[in-house]
């Protein structure tokens, strides 16, 4: 049978790039703050991070509509979690939960690609890594949407190590320090955003200019967890 | 259409009857359907870019002291390796193993299920589930889904009062009892190992090394298998596992590199 109408889909790509780094005792989460639709750049200024629990945050690029309706049935379900336990949920558990609820829209999904950053029960720097229908994986470092394919190989050179499934186990932990950490970040982003049109790319200020925040432009945000809580850092970036 | 999502209760919070602020919330999970008068070219648009496919290597024979399960751990989407270190073997409880090929998020998704299932039937009635009936329990949910597009190649191998237990079930609704299978793209390789060197009468120890080298040859044929060979043991007193080897060094131990005698010369006379 011929199709009777133009082929509609549902689905958006609205690009972006995310990345999270699991240290001994802090997480690095990392996204741009651009959000396009084709060549058209729709925002500069659009987060795409957010806080889940005290120690867990979600990265998501993908098609933000969808993004948005995760991010509130997730809101919902962590404030429904608190009620009943009267604490926040660990990251494990919203690993899981994120898991399930992305797996139940699996005949039709959230066009969705999540990072998760927190802390375990431990205090140790935890990052999981999705596809859009919820198979996933504890690691040590990931990055996901439309800049994962310039940016992974690049970490595994950076920081590959030992294999989990490795037996005798051999000690998996990111040897970087926290500063080292949101450094290499910052250069992930560098090198990838030359290559990837959905990624804003990269612009060294002069340094006698304050990194100040809030200007309209293309930012890089960056999150970080540890034990003394939560900070929020922006890096500008070029309009182009 | 009519979908069994028994099982999934258990999942959700729990709440009193009352409960009218929110019912999405508290109702059991579902599945959410398309409205779409095409449900499978819905299904074939989305599965090509959101999908992890895998292509696997997984094998599983019984043998004189148990059942020996093994898989490779590489997850691929189209060209591109989307992750090296995938846990294939499932453990759903200390004395059963479930293996996954296709899907990612399928397989995942309904041995968690399985998982659930089979503890409450440990709690209702005393005593653990066979391995016959956890595989049937597995199939029944895979078959009610059919045609849908889910895709799950899996062994289920495990332990119970009847002995040694492994049975193949996917998601087009087979279920086989056998002694010996291999499931995924790197099967074909994996089965010609296997096949060659089986013996109902080995060690663990044979067993073990027999398992490794055929997930090895499937990895060193099949582009899409890689990462790491991991080899499990189910035996009387529940699952162990034995090894994990990058098959990266595993092939230096198969195939040793030996200096060759030309390079030897060449040395002597620059030496001279």
């Amino acid at each position: 049978m011929t199709k009777q109408h133009p082929a509609w889909s549902p689905y958006d790509n609205n690009g972006g790039t995310c990345v999270a780094i699991a240290g001994a005792d802090y997480c690095v989460t990392a996204a741009d703050t651009r959000m396009s639709t084709g060549y058209s750049i729709l925002s500069r200024d659009y987060s795409k991070i957010i806080k889940l629990a005290d120690k867990c945050v979600m990265a998501s690029s993908g098609f933000q509509a969808d993004v948005k309706a995760l991010q509130k049935l997730l809101a919902a379900r962590h404030l429904i979690y608190q009620h009943q336990h009267n604490k926040q949920m660990s990251c494990p558990a919203m690993g899981q939960l994120l898991s399930n609820t992305l797996y139940y829209k699996r005949f039709f999904p959230y066009y969705s690609f999540n990072v998760l950053g927190g802390l375990d029960n431990e205090g140790k720097g935890c990052v999981y890594t999705y596809d859009a229908v919820g198979s996933y994986e504890r690691v040590g470092y990931s990055s996901q949407g439309s800049g994962s394919t310039l940016i992974m190989p690049f970490l595994d050179n950076q920081l590959k190590s030992p294999s989990p499934l490795l037996l005798p186990a051999q000690d998996a932990v990111t040897p970087l320090s926290e500063a080292e950490a949101v450094d290499l970040v910052k250069t992930c982003f560098a090198s990838a955003t030359e290559r990837d049109i959905y990624t804003a790319s990269f612009f060294l200020f002069p340094p006698s200019l304050p990194l100040c925040d809030g200007i309209f432009g293309d930012k890089l945000e960056i999150v970080v967890l540890n034990k003394d809580g939560i900070h929020r850092e922006y890096m500008e970036l070029r309009k182009d | 259409m009519k979908l069994d999502t028994s099982g999934l209760e258990s999942t959700s919070p729990f709440f009193g009857s009352g409960d009218e602020l929110c019912p999405e919330l508290s109702a059991a999970p579902s599945f959410a359907l398309p409205l779409s008068t095409d449900f499978d070219e819905f299904q074939k648009d989305t599965k090509a870019t959101l999908k992890h496919a895998k292509g696997t290597t997984t094998l599983a024979f019984i043998f004189k002291e148990g059942v020996m399960v093994a898989a490779d751990s590489r997850a691929s989407m189209g060209g591109y390796i989307s992750s090296q270190s995938v846990k294939k073997i499932i453990e759903i409880n200390p004395y059963m193993l479930g293996t996954m090929a296709g899907g990612a998020a399928d397989c995942q998704f309904w041995h968690r299920n399985l998982g659930i299932k089979c503890r409450l039937h440990e709690l209702a009635n005393k005593r653990r589930i066979s391995v016959t009936g956890a595989s049937k329990l597995l199939a029944n949910i895979l078959y009610s889904y059919r045609g849908m597009g889910l895709s799950v190649g899996t062994m289920i191998a495990g332990w119970d009062e009847t002995g040694p237990g492994l049975y193949y079930v996917d998601s087009e609704g087979g279920r086989l009892k056998g002694t010996r299978f291999s499931v995924g793209s790197g099967s074909p390789y994996a089965y010609g190992v296997l096949d060659s060197g089986y013996k109902f009468d080995m060690s663990i120890e044979e067993a073990a090394e027999l398992a490794r080298r055929a997930i090895y040859h499937a990895t060193f044929r099949d582009a899409a298998s890689g990462g790491v060979a991991s080899v499990y043991y189910v035996g009387p007193n529940g699952w162990k596992k034995l090894s994990g080897d990058d098959v990266g060094e595993l092939h230096y131990h198969y195939y040793p590199v030996t200096p060759s005698t030309v390079e030897q010369e060449m040395a002597e006379v620059a030496g001279a």
